[in-house]
């Protein structure tokens, strides 16, 4: 070998070692300094997907709670007449108080503590050990007191949303006491069944897993069935209903209704309890649900009737935000536009045929709307649960999603579906007429005859909604 | 000295106010009514909910004024206020006792 050559070896031979010590693994223990900085960089990561999913559900809640008021209380508001403006929007205003104190105290206990499969126990009353880190069964980046204030959201609409059956007369004390009573012994059994740890109906482990996102069946189809019992059994209003008693001012209940559609995003996409890409989804099957709600409601109106009218309009998104309401964090977006047709189409035929050959006085068509809506919700959601969606039954080993709806081959979801549906009608059902019948007989229900020809606001309040000679 | 009152639909008020200032009429008295006549009412529809509305908006004047002015403002009233259909309106007249105003306690014909 010439030694020209030898000398370029060298640079080779030598190269070699060095290379693969410049690749292989350090195994040496890293100094702590690097451990501590390596485990600081992972909180942060933590840190700031929790800040993203945590700004999402604290303004999500704040939505929920803009759909009782103003929402909910412009839109039932506006479809009373003037002497019971008042009255109407303090029933909704008041379970904003009443329920926020109760489901402090003990509600939020009863629907999320763990208990039976049932309903929870009283370990967090007074909200012990609800604090503000994580809890792994509800929303792992969130604060949990951040998931307990947007439950008590839903809590509060839920009975609100009853007062549409028994509008202009009800004494206010009585349906404070009945309302309050009913979130404990109808919502928070409900909720804890479907959402709440141990819960028989949870979809983690319940006996009859049932789907529901965001509270097809745990408000809209209690509160709605509720609103059936109490109409029924309290009777119509006076004169109703052959005297006029139309909506006092569709402007208002123009602008409750699209403070209802904005919250509703807050209420499903919320119900991700993440800001990922599952709140996507909710959300736009929330939008899609609605604008197809109101085109069935509208054309199915039109071809009766010969006139599309506002209230059929906005009638028809709240139908299908209502029926989505249970499918929205599952089914693909052309499901929630179908879902929403149907819930306008099905639910107008409700309220304009079968109410009034029943002949029931659901005064602002809460069964019609939320108890109808919510039942098909629950059973669309069977049907059109996907996956791809929402993996809501886990991932097999190959990581693909366990079939989830009829849509994926799970045909015996739509029979989970169904017995959370009886179970929903039975709860309210049973528990409403209980109730009904306690306050009915220690504290009595209706407005005498004269209150009720007064109205609500002077004979309840001593107020007047208006006064245009002022 | 004679009250008009005349019952008229609400958009030919403009056109009645024009007339009875043209006329010569300086005061007059606005007042929002309901009713009909022979004038059926309309349906309105809420939540599929047939509502017959039969008592309908209407204004209503009233005038007092001179006899003499009687004639001349029953013209003005009828030439801006009439369509020819049913719900036009009617005039009303009746003898009024006394008027006095108010601000300086004139009474009779000057207090018009």
């Amino acid at each position: 070998m010439s030694s020209r050559f030898k000398l370029l070896l060298l640079p080779l031979i030598l190269g070699f070692p060095a290379m693969a010590l410049a690749v292989a693994p350090d195994l040496r223990p890293s100094p702590p300094a690097t451990q501590a900085q390596v485990a600081a960089l992972q909180q942060a990561v933590r840190d700031a997907q929790s800040a993203g999913d945590n700004a999402w559900v604290l303004v999500s809640a704040t939505l929920v709670l803009l759909m009782t008021a103003p929402g909910l209380t412009l839109f039932y508001g506006g479809l009373v007449r003037r002497k019971n403006i008042l009255g109407t929007m303090m029933q909704s205003f008041a379970m904003m108080g009443l329920i926020t104190v109760l489901w402090a105290l003990v509600g939020y206990s009863l629907a999320f503590g763990a208990g039976s499969g049932f309903i929870g126990g009283f370990e967090h009353a007074f909200l012990r050990g609800v604090g503000l880190s994580p809890n792994p069964n509800y929303g792992g980046t969130i604060p949990e007191q951040t998931f307990m204030v947007y439950q008590l959201m839903f809590a509060i609409i839920t009975p609100a949303l009853i007062t549409g059956a028994f509008a202009e007369r009800v004494k206010f004390s009585s349906m404070a006491v009945f309302l309050s009573l009913w979130s404990l012994l109808v919502y928070c059994p409900m909720a804890h069944m479907i959402w709440g740890v141990g819960g028989m109906l949870n979809v983690a482990g319940g006996r009859w897993p049932v789907l529901d996102f965001a509270g097809g069946t745990v408000v809209h189809i209690t509160s709605g069935v509720a609103a059936l019992v109490c109409a029924l059994y309290l009777g119509k209003r006076a004169g109703y209903p052959h005297e006029n008693m139309p909506p006092h001012s569709m402007v208002l209940s123009f602008i409750g209704a699209a403070l209802l559609w904005f919250g509703w995003f807050g209420f499903n996409a919320g119900s991700a309890l993440n800001a990922g890409p599952l709140a996507t989804s909710a959300f736009i099957n929330t939008q899609f649900a609605a604008a197809a709600g109101a085109i069935g409601w509208v054309i199915s109106e039109w071809m009766q009737n010969g006139k599309p009218t506002a209230l059929g309009a906005i009638s028809g998104a709240v139908a299908g935000l209502a029926t989505v309401t249970q499918a929205s964090g599952f089914v693909q977006p052309m499901s929630a536009l179908a879902i929403g047709l149907v819930a306008g189409i099905v639910c107008s035929f409700m309220v304009f045929k079968i109410k009034r050959f029943f002949g029931y006085d659901d005064s602002l068509d809460a069964f019609g709307v939320h108890g109808v809506g919510g039942t098909i919700g629950a059973l669309l959601t069977g049907l059109l649960a996907s996956g791809a969606i929402n993996a809501a039954f886990g991932k097999d080993a190959a990581g693909k999603p366990i079939a989830t709806g009829a849509i994926d081959g799970n045909w015996h979801q739509v029979a989970n579906q169904a017995v959370g549906i009886g179970i929903g009608w039975l709860m309210a059902i049973t528990g409403t007429l209980v109730l009904l019948f306690v306050v009915d007989k220690t504290i009595g229900l209706r407005v005498s005859a004269a209150d009720e020809a007064e109205g609500l606001d002077l004979s309840q309040h001593g107020e007047e909604g208006y006064d245009f000679n002022g | 000295m004679l009250k008009i009152e005349a019952i008229i639909q609400p958009a030919k008020l403009d056109a009645v106010k024009e007339a009875l200032i043209e006329a010569g009429i300086d005061g007059m008295t606005i007042l929002e009514a309901r009713g009909h006549g022979r004038q059926k009412g309309h349906s309105e529809f809420y939540r599929g909910r047939e509502y017959t509305i039969d008592l309908l908006p209407k204004v209503k004047i009233e005038l007092v004024v001179n006899d003499e002015m009687k004639d001349k403002v029953v013209e003005a009233i009828l030439g801006a206020a009439r369509t020819g259909h049913i719900g036009d309106g009617k005039i009303f007249i009746s003898r009024i006792d006394e008027a006095i105003r108010i601000r300086n306690d004139e009474r009779g014909e000057t207090a018009i």
